[in-house]
């Protein structure tokens, strides 16, 4: 018992091995890649290098920045821009309300959770949820912080990066660069969809999207992952229930 | 307007139209998760709400580029997306093989039929 709890890890050690696990993982090339294409739509934008390191750590979202500079950068009004912003970024509420009861323990406070309900991203998420039911709870937070900072800071270097490297990036290069992020999201959204009921809401949520979209629906995502999410769920409980 | 609005300017606007909107749906998911256990039928609900979401974002950037990316025709983002997807169910379900072939299939095909 005591030399169990001897063993047992000091905060600053699980947060690096946060940072470690992140650095480790494809989400820090598919950030840096990311970042630099977000760089470089934001210096073709005429925003400051510093505005685009404070949205990476502010924002914290990639579809919302890249909507943020390209739709401020051509003239959208404030309202207009805070709409397709706040839009974009539904899905991080549910997002939180999964994650967060994975990360809570018997002694957690609800301030632990304020920092990571704001890392709360797509890259944090899947790998959060993918490697935190195999942890100790007590340990969960601070890995989770160590693996968003470490994400965040990627983002916030090779934005810099893209910034000034923005003249000499081919257009082809471009364009690939913002294919990380809806390639990246498709996979890694993929292989974290083990029970079927994510399967289901991943497959329906790629059909029911663009369509919703298509027919000019209002709050399309948000409709997407109400029908998407919940069809997906019924198959689930009715699969239960038969069997 | 004097010198210090007009330098500051940008930044309100990042905190008013990009900070604000975006973190108000963290905060409510803080407010509407007190209380849920991991095990509990609404957290697999709001999982499968997220990912089919997220889906849909997917779809999205890919079918409505925005940038430069839109400068690649639509015909290419698709099948470079299904290559990407492909190679991943087909190589040890590697997030990374999945991301860098769709990466080959889109730039090979941005070249092969460049407008």
């Amino acid at each position: 018992m005591s030399a169990h709890e001897i063993s047992q890890p000091s905060p600053a050690a699980v947060f690096f091995a946060g940072v470690k696990s992140a650095i480790l993982s494809v989400f820090f090339l598919v950030l840096a890649g990311t970042y630099i294409g977000i760089g470089a739509l934001a210096h073709d934008y005429g925003f400051s290098s510093w505005w685009l390191a404070l949205s990476s750590i502010l924002v914290w979202a990639a579809p919302a920045q890249v909507i943020l500079v390209s739709a401020l950068g051509t003239g959208a009004t404030p309202v207009e821009v805070a709409i397709a912003v706040g839009l974009s970024a539904i899905r991080l509420l549910p997002m939180v309300v999964a994650l967060l009861p994975l990360l809570r323990g018997p002694k957690t406070r609800l301030r632990d959770l304020l920092l990571p309900t704001h890392f709360t991203s797509v890259s944090m998420w899947v790998e959060s949820l993918r490697l935190l039911p195999g942890m100790a709870r007590e340990r969960r937070v601070a890995f989770c912080n160590g693996l968003s900072v470490a994400y965040q800071g990627t983002a916030v270097i090779f934005g810099f990066i893209g910034y000034y490297l923005a003249a000499g990036v081919p257009p082809m290069f471009a364009g690939a660069l913002l294919f990380l992020t809806p390639m990246s999201f498709l996979v890694s959204t993929a292989r974290n969809a083990r029970h079927l009921v994510d399967r289901l809401a991943l497959a329906l949520g790629l059909a029911v999207g663009p369509l919703l979209a298509h027919w000019q629906v209002g709050l399309d995502l948000m409709w997407t992952g109400v029908i998407g999410g919940s069809l997906a769920y019924g198959v689930h409980r009715l699969r239960e229930a038969v069997r | 307007m004097n010198a210090a609005v007009v330098e500051l300017w940008p930044y309100l606007l990042l905190i008013m139209v990009g900070f604000l909107p975006n973190e108000l749906w963290r905060a409510l998911g803080l407010v509407l998760a007190r209380g849920l256990n991991d095990d509990s039928e609404i957290v697999v609900w709001a999982r499968a709400v997220a990912t089919a979401i997220l889906a849909g974002v997917i779809a999205k950037l890919i079918l409505f580029s925005a940038g430069a990316l839109a400068n690649i025709p639509l015909g290419i983002r698709m099948g470079a997306a299904v290559c990407g997807f492909l190679a991943f169910l087909a190589i040890r379900r590697s997030i990374f093989v999945g991301v860098i072939a769709g990466e080959i299939a889109l730039i090979l095909g941005g070249f092969a039929f460049a407008p």
